[in-house]
């Protein structure tokens, strides 16, 4: 039995009402424990102690994002090196570190638990095969929906009984943990060079499935099968100007049902055109401070360069003509798409400015920390590894208004930025990194450091400036074990998978085997994930 | 100056990026010997391979036959670098200063993504000299690369900037994606040449296989070239410019990218 204390600290943990307050930590056997008798002691007097962070929406394994890593190999020439050592494997960092990189930065910075947000059914194999090679954290999956042609046929059917059985076989056997729609309607119809602009509007080869039918239906039976993570949800119209109008009717359209709105600031946009886009973040927040119903992460931009990556295909290919660089598109058969394009965020380009200006916004003007939370939507709006950054312009008027000010005139006209003067407290930091994610994803035992807790724990030496010090925490502590010392990874253990296994009518096989034998390129029985396939599976219940 | 003398052969390529001005020529000698080299994944002192012979001062001299020898003056800003014999892989890649002069033949990737100095290789050189590596947008962004004997293929390769000049024939792609700058063929090329180019100007001294994407414009003798013909004089290379010795036929493309491209090929007065 590992045994643990960490005395001296100033414990934040806002889960549990805990601000700033010196108080020891006890962890024994991979869980916070009241008291403990022996083992090691870290002493943090001067430090702060916080719960392991959570990454919610994160691309860091699949097909699509080894698709990008193989499309970007300048990426790699330019990024940090791994050198492998007898811990460590060899990788490269950058826009899309290699996988065990992914999991040596993710606990570098004190990250513990990770959400990849984007599977289809198809690859899943491919994104657990890469999961396993993600050491320390714990992660989980959610499975592509919005554009799955055999459900979309029983929505055109009107047959929600049986698409309820669907999703829920689906989620089995691609052994995820949430739903994940993207674009709906808008990838399917792709597939015919079109795409889903109107909610209202018929999706390409359907008369009577709508964007709105695909989002509300597959929000209600989330909720039916109590999934403990709502409906996670790109919107349609990514990036557009103008697209605010798409992502309030959409926010309708999900009254009365959970929904966690994926990386909102690519859909707060107001205008007719490149020309003129400008901040709609204060009408977002507006709404969304009214519809405790809803949960967001930031998806907020960083300057520099990235890869974006995306199930939204036409989006994707609209992004390769305005910039004409590299394009990887992907078709996975019946269930998505996948676009892929490099892109370089410039602080001297107007859209880019009002997208990075969008992004702080929206986490600035959402009163509720615990219904908004810290992505980068990695590696599109930039690398998960930059999120200290992100901190630090959140925590920091002068820093961010200093940044504001370089910024294209036209793009301070266009957006809020400059009047917010809210700067958050270390506690509510510790809400949109830890605490709010680890809620908003049903796991209990995670984002605070309450009796019972998985022992995930970091520890910073306290440092003015936020960037600095969330970018290289002293201590990293993951289930119990010290994974991080003086900023050298000293162990790296396999991490666990969490899945949901929500009841269905078993007679959904029978009615999918003679689909898949006419519409799919593998055979049906190879197409689930065996359990025995991922790594330390963890079985989470449904609500 | 510095001379370096390779002990012998290694039996897999040496990457020894250390051995460039900026690196070594502040090294007191016992520093400059400790310099750490890689042969395969493992980490070597650079006098495990090399002689080591005198120490500071921005000249440096390779001798032996330093063909498994990579990376030899990448990124260097400033000095000079003299192989005696041949050289591998990389050389001056990345090089933003300075000149590499080399006796015998180089390897591919010469000048890859360099943006300033100068590369004279005396013998051939391998493919890809001053190209863009494998994903990068563009190529070489500046300098000179002036190869008298042969080269290989996908010389300039997305090129933006700068001057390669091969005296012997080229292989296939030469300019292929190029976007600027320019490529000097005196001795021909095989085929496919400037293929989607964008930008740029290919001057060939012998007639070449032309892609069909490239359109004959005019025959002319454009002033620019006898700017670059004086340029090039002085490096020691004769690019004929004057009206009463000849022409040059221009062809404009790519037009499958579409590019504004020009391969000007030379036509001799009978």
């Amino acid at each position: 039995m590992t045994m643990l204390r960490i005395t001296g600290g100033k414990v934040y943990d806002p889960a549990n009402g805990i601000d700033g307050v010196v108080r020891e930590v006890c962890i024994s056997d991979g869980r916070i424990a009241a008291t403990v008798d022996g083992g090691r002691t870290i002493d943090a007097t001067g430090m702060l102690v916080f719960p392991g962070g959570v990454d919610i929406h994160t691309h860091i394994a699949g097909a699509a994002i080894n698709f990008a890593r193989a499309m970007t190999p300048e990426d790699h020439r330019r990024a940090h090196p791994f050198l492998h050592t007898p811990l460590k494997r060899a990788g490269v960092g950058g826009a899309t570190p290699s996988t065990f990189a992914t999991g040596y930065l993710y606990a570098g910075m004190g990250w513990t638990t990770v959400f990849e947000a984007a599977v289809p059914v198809l690859t899943a194999k491919h994104t657990h095969e890469e999961l396993r090679d993600t050491p320390i954290v714990d992660k989980g999956c959610c499975v592509l929906m919005a554009n799955n042609e055999i459900l979309l046929d029983l929505l055109e059917a009107g047959e929600m009984e049986r698409a309820k059985n669907l999703v829920a076989w689906y989620i089995w056997a691609s052994k995820c943990y949430g739903v994940k729609a993207v674009n709906p309607g808008g990838v399917a119809a792709w597939k015919w060079g079109k795409d889903a602009k109107t909610l209202a509007g018929s999706v390409e080869g359907y008369d009577k499935v709508t964007p709105a039918k695909i989002i509300s239906s597959l929000a209600q039976i989330v909720d039916d099968l109590g999934l403990p993570h709502p409906l996670h949800l790109h919107c349609n119209n990514l990036g557009a100007p103008g697209n605010i109008s798409t992502t309030l009717e959409t926010m309708k359209v999900l009254e009365g049902n959970r929904a966690h709105m994926a990386h909102l600031q690519y859909h707060a946009y107001g205008g007719d055109d490149w020309h003129t886009i400008r901040s709609e973040a204060p009408a977002i927040a507006e709404y969304f401070n009214a519809h405790p119903n809803l949960t967001a992460d930031a998806g907020a931009i960083l300057f520099g360069d990235t890869v974006t990556i995306t199930a939204d295909g036409p989006w994707q290919h609209l992004l390769y003509k305005l910039t004409g660089r590299k394009w990887g598109n992907l078709d996975v058969e019946n269930e998505t798409g996948c676009g892929i394009v490099p892109y370089v965020y410039k602080a001297s380009n107007l859209v880019n400015a009002v997208q990075w200006a969008v992004g702080l916004e929206l986490l600035l003007l959402i009163d509720d920390p615990w219904r908004i939370f810290l992505t980068t939507d990695h590696p599109n709006g930039g690398s998960f590894w930059r999120y200290p950054e992100i901190i630090r312009l959140l925590m920091d008027v002068d820093h961010r208004r200093e940044r504001l000010a370089k910024l294209p005139p036209k793009a301070r006209e266009r957006t809020v930025l400059a009047d917010l003067d809210r700067q958050y407290t270390l506690s509510e930091i510790a809400i949109i990194i830890s605490a709010g994610p680890a809620r908003a994803l049903g796991l209990s035992q995670k984002g605070h450091l309450g009796v019972g807790a998985d022992a995930d724990v970091v520890i910073y030496d306290h440092d003015p400036d936020a960037a600095r010090m969330f970018g290289s925490p002293r201590y990293c502590i993951k289930s119990g074990q010290i994974v991080l010392e003086d900023g050298e990874i000293r162990e790296t253990p396999q991490g666990r998978a969490f899945i949901v296994q929500p009841g269905y009518d078993e007679g959904i096989e029978e009615f999918l085997r003679p689909l898949f034998q006419q519409y799919y390129t593998m055979s049906f029985d190879n197409y689930p994930v065996e359990l025995e396939r991922i790594a330390r599976p963890e079985l989470r219940p449904c609500l | 100056m510095i001379t370096l003398t390779l002990k012998e052969q290694p039996v897999v390529p040496l990457e020894a990026e250390v051995i460039s001005p900026d690196a070594l020529g502040a090294l007191a000698s016992d520093e400059l010997r400790a310099q750490k080299v890689f042969l395969g994944k493992r980490q070597y002192r650079l006098d495990e391979f090399f002689e080591v012979e005198g120490a500071g001062g921005d000249e440096l001299e390779i001798r032996g036959d330093a063909r498994q020898v990579k990376w030899i003056g990448r990124g260097m800003t400033r000095g000079r670098i003299k192989i005696a014999g041949n050289v591998g892989m990389h050389l001056g890649a990345y090089m933003r200063g300075g000149t590499i002069e080399v006796q015998g033949n180089a390897a591919d990737w010469a000048g890859g993504e360099m943006s300033g100095g100068l590369i004279r290789i005396r013998g051939n050189a391998g493919g890809q000299a001053g190209a863009a590596y494998r994903g990068s947008l563009s190529g070489m962004r500046g300098g000179t690369i002036l190869i008298e004997g042969a080269a290989g293929m996908e010389i300039g390769m997305r090129m933006k900037r700068g001057i390669i000049a091969v005296g012997g024939a080229v292989r296939d792609f030469a300019g292929l994606q190029m976007k600027g700058g320019s490529i000097f063929l005196l001795g021909g090329a095989e085929i496919r040449t400037g293929a989607w180019m964008s930008r740029g100007t290919i001057v060939c001294l012998k007639p070449v296989q032309l892609l069909p994407t490239f359109a004959y414009a005019c025959d002319c003798n454009p002033t620019f070239l006898s700017l670059y013909a004086r340029h090039l004089g002085t490096l020691g290379i004769s690019v004929p410019h004057k009206t009463q010795d000849g022409a040059y036929q221009r062809y404009s493309g790519d037009a499958s990218v579409p590019g504004k491209g020009e391969i000007l090929v030379w036509q001799p007065r009978p």
